[in-house]
């Protein structure tokens, strides 16, 4: 298959795939049903991983040359006066690799689903919203034209609210898809707006035109900054960041897919490819170095004492994703992409194996488990993996990566680079000191979940779950591996997490990315030494005061820092709150003065009406005096006037 | 002679008249202040025949009236009319009355209610 | 000032001050004969004025007929001889309208005439109206007419005794025509 047809191809196939699985007959119990659903879900993303897969082997390269130009075989979806918006896809190396990735967790992620919703009666939108998630975020990275992309972009923040608000039985689903859906709507205005600025200027909604058109350093600048605010609400950066942990109310493989790999990636996709305009603008990637170093601490910081083993995950996903979007700041977007795709691999695993854990255990948290290594050892090692990933331990993956931001960044503060020196200067210490808490929190995961005694039937009897069939109405005996189409994504994940890093030494790879050549220096020592440090300091916390919890080492700001540093309450204040009073006072002044209008002419002639009425029912005497008063006022109105 | 006296004297008149009718209880008194206006504008009427000269335009005289008559005098023919009309107007409201007066046994004008339903309700 | 002046001053005072108590008295009887002398004194201004006719026309139907009728109604409905106390309502609607009615009709008229001279008229002979009556104002002496014989009519069947047994009264027995 030609790469022309396979770059159209590659986000149709799932888009269609989740439209027909929508609009198949709601409310499946039965098995037919189920299977048509499975089977439509794992097709769509199975073919779409070939059709990836054929993309990375070849990828498109942009041409000089206009008659080979994709865009002009593209469908004209829509004119507006000049700008014409059309239909055409270029996927180079970067977005092949993208696409891979994606495709790989969603295909995982279908089939773990399959098993991990087994007892759920609404499996079949869950699939399809799942197909058209992937489609819509194919669409963004494979599109060429700017309004595509925002397409796709909007629609994976539609996809987003349904499946967090999945499962109705959570009280706190809802209000969770609904501020997933809030915050990273305030961002989108600013992404719509900057992405009007740059069309407009431009003249033209093909992403090549907009890269080479030459904007003035003021229009540059807002634009890019306003996408960065969708930026920062898509990838969850400060401070839109406060929708993630809350988030994690959607069932596991969602978190896996959405929040962990590829929709918070987007936005650091978006900048990727933008990054030729990014580069004329000082201030905006300055902006982006200041909001990414925020992040990467208050992430790493709130990690810390989370008792909720999803929450762990997705404070780490922040502050990562800090990392991804630091890189972009100092100037390195081939680190960013680099750390995009590793984080992609071990973040879905641990989410993966935490489903498999809270599929085993019953229950999120971490003070009701302990001890699982023995029973569960396939997860056991995803788990290693993973964190080992995340905290970037040699060889795994994750040390490449982090190792290439680090370095970036390192690079950025001896100046030459479009970001200032300061901005470099902040990111590196941000990201050198998260390294060290990252291996913190890690290491207190790994050690609470799986060393230990067990924990799950503690002073209080056992803990029923949050979330989902199986826990609620049975605690498993003895918590066990999961079954096998859970455990093969797994296995399937692990691979990646462990060994991606090593692809840096491929040459093909490398020189798509454009990454520099990997080379360890001295420069290596302090990362490692802070994450000895914080490894170190969470095991022997853990092991000198048996069955406690690290997290109590840090005292009263474990709770604030669990919080989240408290901005859920200053958003609260700022912006909810501000907010309900304005609809109240919108709905008192519809009610009261509009309504009160509508309904006041009915009142008011009826009570005219009464009144005449009882004007009517005068006695005699009264309306003698009445008439007689009427008569001597209109004599008097006839001699004034004459 | 001065005709503003006769002018005000039934102004005054009429205005006692009214303040009769509005505040007399008994149907009678305030028959008594009807009359009273009545005689008021009576009174105008014939003082208007002194001051003023009324023409009656567009009329046409009978053929046999006496040509070259002197002043018309139609303040005094209707003042004539209107007294006609007062004894006519003070026969019918006194059988009203009386009519009245059997019903309720007195002609109390507070209790006359201008919508009749209740009148029949409450008998 | 002349001595019509004096006449009309004397019998004008005389009307109003007459007319005055026929509407603030607490005699129901003692109204009534104020009332006669009211209107006498205005056939006295009749006279003054030179409209001979309508002035001993006055004196026969009102004094003579209506206001004796008005007596016998006072008879016939019982009226309490001598002072009753609640014979009227409250005063100040009936001030303001009476007095703004009859003050402002008196300041127009003083306005409009002021203290202009007239000559005193001729007296107007019965000869002289018949020839108004019954030559420009014939059509409407038969109208009027016509209204006597439905005033006439209407009295003698309003005072029927079977248009009061219609209703009940709350004691329950019929009225006894009066």
């Amino acid at each position: 298959m030609s790469i022309d047809v396979a770059g159209p191809l590659l986000p149709l196939v799932p888009l269609i795939a989740g439209l027909i699985g929508l609009f198949l007959p709601p409310g499946d119990g039965d098995a037919t049903r189920r299977r048509i659903a499975a089977g439509l879900g794992v097709a769509g993303a199975a073919f779409a991983l070939l059709l990836a897969f054929r993309l990375v082997l070849d990828p498109a390269q942009p041409s000089a040359d206009p008659a080979n130009d994709p865009w002009n075989g593209g469908l004209t979806v829509a004119i507006f006066g000049d700008l014409e918006i059309r239909f055409s896809t270029l996927v180079d190396a970067a977005a092949a690799y993208v696409a891979l990735a994606v495709t790989v967790v969603a295909l995982c992620v279908q089939i773990y689903s399959i098993t991990y919703l087994h007892d759920d009666k609404r499996y079949a939108p869950y699939a399809a919203q799942v197909s058209l998630f992937t489609g819509a975020m194919l669409l963004v990275v494979s599109s060429s034209d700017l309004i595509f992309m925002l397409i796709g972009w909007e629609v994976m923040g539609a996809c987003s609210y349904l499946l967090i608000g999945h499962d109705r039985r959570l009280p706190e689903a809802p209000a969770a898809a609904v501020k997933a859906f809030l915050v990273t709507r305030i961002g989108d205005i600013g992404f719509l707006l900057g992405i009007a600025v740059l069309i407009a200027d431009a003249n033209s909604t093909y992403l090549g035109t907009v890269l080479a058109h030459d904007y003035s350093a003021g229009t540059l600048t807002a634009a890019l900054l306003l996408i960065l605010a969708g930026v920062a609400g898509k990838s969850a950066q400060f401070p839109l960041h406060t929708w993630l942990p809350d988030a994690m109310a959607g069932p596991t493989p969602i978190s896996a897919l959405i929040h962990a790999a590829t929709m918070v990636a987007a936005g650091v996709y978006v900048v990727f490819r933008l990054y030729g305009l990014y580069d004329q603008s000082p201030v905006a990637l300055a902006v982006l170095a200041v909001m990414a170093s925020i992040t990467i601490l208050i992430g790493a910081l709130s990690a810390t004492a989370q008792d909720d083993l999803k929450r762990v995950l997705a404070w780490s996903t922040v502050s990562q994703i800090g990392y991804m979007t630091g890189a972009l700041a100092v100037g390195s977007p081939a680190a960013a992409l680099f750390h995009l795709l590793t984080h992609a691999a071990f973040k879905a695993l641990l989410f993966l194996a935490a489903g498999a854990v809270i599929h085993a255990v019953g229950t999120n948290l971490l003070s009701r488990m302990g001890g699982l290594r023995p029973h569960m050892p396939v997860t056991f090692w995803s788990f290693a993996i993973g964190l080992g990933a995340l905290a970037g331990l040699p060889p795994l993956s994750g040390f490449w990566s982090k190792e290439n931001v680090l370095t970036a960044a390192a690079h950025a503060t001896e100046g030459g680079e479009t970001a200032p020196v300061w901005a470099g200067w902040l990111v590196w210490l941000a990201a050198l000191l998260s390294v060290g808490i990252t291996a913190w929190y890690a290491t207190r995961l790994f050690l609470r979940a799986f060393f230990g005694p067990s924990r799950a039937h503690g002073p209080h009897g056992p803990a029923w779950a949050v979330g989902f069939d199986d826990a609620r109405y049975e605690v498993p005996d003895s918590p066990h591996d999961p079954p096998g189409p859970m455990r093969w994504p797994l296995l399937l994940l692990a691979i990646p997490a462990a060994l991606l890093g090593l692809a840096a030494f491929a040459p093909g790879f490398r020189t798509s990315l454009e990454l520099d050549d990997p080379h360890l220096g001295v420069a290596v020592a302090l990362p490692m030494l802070l994450l000895a440090t914080g490894a170190g300091t969470a095991f022997w916390l853990w092991w000198a005061v048996p069955g406690a919890d690290p997290a109590l080492a840090l005292g009263r700001a474990g709770p604030f820092l669990a919080a989240g540093f408290r901005l859920d309450d200053v958003q609260n204040r700022l912006v909810v709150r501000p907010a309900e009073a304005l609809a109240r006072l919108a709905t008192a002044g519809d009610t009261r003065i509009v309504d009160a209008a509508v309904m006041g002419t009915g009142t008011g002639t009826s009570r005219a009406g009464d009144a005449l009425k009882e004007a009517h029912r005068l006695p005699l005497p009264a309306a003698a005096v009445a008439v007689c008063a009427a008569a001597l006022l209109l004599g008097a109105i006839a001699w004034w006037g004459a | 002679m001065h005709v503003v006296i006769p002018y005000v004297v039934g102004a005054l008149l009429f205005g006692l008249g009214v303040y009769g009718v509005l505040r007399r209880r008994n149907a009678i008194l305030v028959l008594m202040a009807v009359e009273l206006m009545l005689n008021a504008v009576n009174l105008i009427l014939v003082t208007a025949d002194v001051s003023l000269r009324s023409a009656l335009t567009g009329v046409v005289v009978e053929s046999w009236a006496r040509p070259g008559a002197a002043t018309p005098g139609s303040g005094g023919v209707l003042a004539l009319f209107v007294i006609v009309l007062a004894a006519a107007e003070v026969g019918v409201g006194l059988a009203i009355i009386l009519q009245y007066y059997r019903m309720r046994k007195a002609v109390v004008v507070d209790e006359v209610r201008l919508d009749d339903d209740e009148e029949r309700v409450a008998g | 000032m002349t001595v019509a002046d004096v006449l009309l001053l004397a019998l004008g005072a005389l009307a109003v001050g007459s007319g005055a108590l026929v509407v603030t008295s607490s005699h129901l009887v003692r109204s009534g004969l104020y009332l006669v002398v009211s209107l006498g004194a205005i056939a006295g201004l009749y006279l003054v004025l030179g409209a001979e006719l309508v002035a001993w026309v006055q004196i026969l139907v009102y004094v003579g007929a209506v206001v004796v009728l008005l007596l016998f109604a006072v008879m016939l409905t019982r009226a309490p001889i001598g002072p009753s106390a609640d014979l009227d309502r409250p005063a100040l609607p009936a001030a303001l309208i009476g007095g703004g009615a009859g003050l402002g009709l008196a300041a127009l008229f003083a306005d409009a005439f002021r203290w202009v001279r007239y000559a005193a008229p001729e007296p107007g002979t019965a000869e002289r109206v018949g020839e108004q009556i019954f030559g420009a104002w014939v059509l409407p002496f038969e109208v009027i007419s016509i209204l006597l014989l439905s005033a006439l009519v209407g009295a003698i069947v309003l005072s029927r005794p079977d248009i009061g047994a219609r209703v009940d009264t709350p004691a329950g027995e019929p009225e006894v025509p009066a």
